[in-house]
């Protein structure tokens, strides 16, 4: 259907904006990137960076009141401005999404089986024995042991990563061109963490599938994704392929990020980095560069605090929004803690 | 789920010995069945007759008799009337339960019905509409109500009928019922209906604001299915909780409704029972009410279990 060369989805220049009484929300202002089959694309950032919105807006499933403009396509058809009838047959079949929280995104008074079994029936003419095949089918891809049983279960009888295996399940159920993961696996613990991921895996091997996978872990993304991209205050800040992104990341938030990873060689008494200040507001963005008022390396007053840096090719696949992004020096171990600020707390980012 | 029915069934049997113990100590303490015979000129008279009825005897012993003959449906006799008191019950009963269930039934669809669609069109003019309406509904008296209703669709336009449930030899269900039917059902429901429509456009939005609505609509499923699978079939548990509780508020309104309307059911033998002294009437009404309130208590507890996988299992 596509050639190896074109991108199953695009998105190009994608505003959402959300009305406040305090004033429009710019939750996601201007974000451009593609997926291409059998891709996985990693996207990081902070909470609130426009992340999840960014996939709500491609399933067309935000409020009413969100304002969204660009393009999102779909195997080179365009999504943003089709009517929820006409968005329908897409999700869940097209493009399916995975939610972060499977307890609360799963149905608590239906049945598991059932929940699954009804994305087919959505989209497909499946029903009786058939259907039941296929709802067990899934449920044992996804590593579910006894899945004739666990079918007829509730959600509430499952263990948080069986029930986010159960939902993967079900985005998987009729193979979608594009899987969205929100968060998959930041409900769960470590181990099962990787149970999950390695399920993702597997499902793409099987289903050749572009996956866009949205985190703020970056070890997540460090395992599965083959492209990253970094989203700073509804911006992409840095894309690059992910060896590129962690070995030599051009944007001081990307360097800070990396910076504030908890090291297994590093000294237990040392402090976990941080980015100094928060998040800034999405009703008043700071002047510049966004990040200016949060990076040691900004030049201020000069250039980063009152023009905004484009998104500029640094070298091939790589690409970062800032003044500096050539001049900043490699990153290395003892780099890490000064890329960060210097600035040491006993605080997770 | 077989394990979830049976204890609540069991739950409700020492609730409601206790409750039919509570009354009849009320009862017993405050009205006393010979209390017309005070003025007699020979005081032994009462004396006789508080023997003949077992009055002297301990408050047990007759709690005892008395749940015995209740538990086979027999009461005794008035004292004031001489009427079999389970009589005078059953034919009150009667037609109380019309009112009550076709009450019960009609302000569950409307209030559903209201609920769901202000919740769905939160903010539309009818939303406003029906937010205006429920306050007026909770805020005004159910006897006022009723008496401009009957102003209105009884006297002057004759459109409708305020006197019982029947008139003249008609009987069962038909047209005559029909036209007295929507004013009696009408006063007695107006305040709930106002306020379970309130409950339910609440819960309805918590349901739809969901993460569950959300994975259903990523699922390409129609808005249709999204909110009347997946958002009320969740909203409904909460739903079902008001409604059982307000089942008592249901039996209270009787009385004044039964009075405006002149119906001869529950609520009219509850207000001749205390008008009069009747100590047996009021305790078998007691007994009635309260087993209808646990009863009612039990379904819902039961529709829990049938609505909420996460009940029935623990």
């Amino acid at each position: 259907m596509t050639s190896p060369l074109e991108p199953v989805l695009e998105v190009r220049d994608l505003h959402v904006t959300f009305p406040s009484d305090d004033g429009d929300v710019h939750a996601v202002a201007g974000m451009t990137f593609a997926v291409h089959e059998n891709e996985t694309l990693g996207i990081v950032g902070e909470s609130g960076s426009g992340k999840s919105v960014t996939s709500m807006a491609v399933l067309g499933l935000l409020p009413r009141s969100a304002k969204v403009t660009g393009s999102v396509k779909l195997h080179g058809h365009e999504l943003i401005g089709l009517t929820d009838a006409e968005m329908q047959p897409i999700r869940g079949e097209q493009i399916a999404m995975v939610f972060q929280d499977a307890l609360t995104a799963l149905n608590p008074v239906f049945k598991v089986g059932d929940q699954i079994a009804e994305a087919i029936k959505v989209h497909h003419d499946v029903s009786g024995p058939d259907l039941e095949r296929r709802v067990v089918g899934l449920l044992e891809t996804v590593g579910i042991p006894n899945p004739k049983d666990r079918a007829g279960q509730y959600p509430h009888e499952f263990s948080g990563g069986m029930r986010q295996r159960a939902m993967i399940a079900m985005s998987i159920a009729n193979e979608p061109a594009v899987l969205i993961a929100d968060e998959p696996t930041t409900a769960l613990d470590v181990t099962i963490q990787a149970q999950v991921l390695e399920v993702f895996e597997r499902i793409q091997e099987r289903t050749r599938s572009s996956v866009i996978l949205i985190t703020h872990d970056l070890g997540v993304v460090a395992g599965t994704a083959d492209r990253v991209v970094v989203m700073y205050a509804g911006r992409e800040v840095e894309m690059a392929n992910v060896d590129d992104l962690f070995y030599n990341p051009r944007h001081p938030y990307t360097r800070g990020l990396l910076a504030s990873l908890p090291r297994v060689d590093g000294s237990r008494l040392s402090r976990l980095n941080r980015i100094k200040g928060q998040p800034p507001s999405l009703i008043a963005v700071p002047s510049g560069c966004a990040f200016h008022p949060r990076c040691d390396d900004a030049e201020v007053p000069g250039r980063c605090d009152l023009i905004r840096p484009e998104l500029r090719t640094i070298e091939q696949r790589h690409r970062a929004a800032c003044h500096f992004a050539e001049q900043l020096p490699p990153l290395s171990t003892t780099d890490l803690s000064a890329a960060a600020g210097g600035e040491k707390t006993t605080d997770h980012v | 789920m077989l394990t979830y029915s049976i204890r609540r069934v069991a739950y409700s049997i020492p609730v409601l010995l206790i409750a039919s113990f509570l009354l009849f100590v009320f009862v017993r303490t405050t009205f006393d069945p010979t209390a017309r015979l005070a003025a007699s000129r020979d005081p032994q008279v009462r004396i006789r007759e508080q023997q003949r009825l077992g009055l002297d005897d301990p408050l047990a012993t007759q709690y005892g008799r008395w749940l015995k003959g209740a538990a086979q449906g027999d009461f005794g006799k008035s004292e004031v009337t001489r009427d079999e008191v389970s009589k005078t019950i059953r034919r009150g009963m009667g037609n109380t339960l019309q009112l009550i269930l076709i009450g019960a039934a009609v302000s569950c669809v409307i209030a559903l019905a209201v609920g769901v669609y202000s919740a769905v069109r939160q903010y539309s003019a009818l939303d406003y509409t029906f937010t205006g309406l429920s306050y007026i509904g909770v805020a005004m008296p159910p006897f006022w109500f009723g008496l401009i209703a009957i102003q209105f669709f009884a006297v002057r336009h004759h459109w409708l009928l305020s006197l019982g449930l029947h008139s003249g030899d008609s009987q069962g269900f038909d047209l005559d019922y029909l036209r007295h039917l929507p004013l009696p059902i009408a006063t007695l429901c107006v305040q709930i209906v106002a306020s379970w429509s309130r409950y339910e456009r609440a819960s309805m939005l918590d349901a739809l604001n969901a993460d569950y609505v959300r994975t259903a609509r990523a699922k390409g499923l129609r808005p249709r299915k999204v909110i009347l699978k997946h958002a009320l079939r969740n909203a409904l548990i909460p739903f079902v909780t008001v409604v059982a509780l307000d089942f008592g508020a249901l039996f209270g309104g009787l009385i004044i409704t039964e009075q405006i309307f002149s119906i001869g059911g529950m609520g009219r033998v509850f207000f001749s029972a205390i008008q009069q002294g009747d100590a047996y009437v009021l305790e078998a009404w007691m007994l009635v009410a309260a087993v209808l309130i646990i009863f009612f208590n039990l379904v819902a507890d039961l529709l829990y279990g049938v609505l909420d996988p996460r009940i029935r299992l623990s």
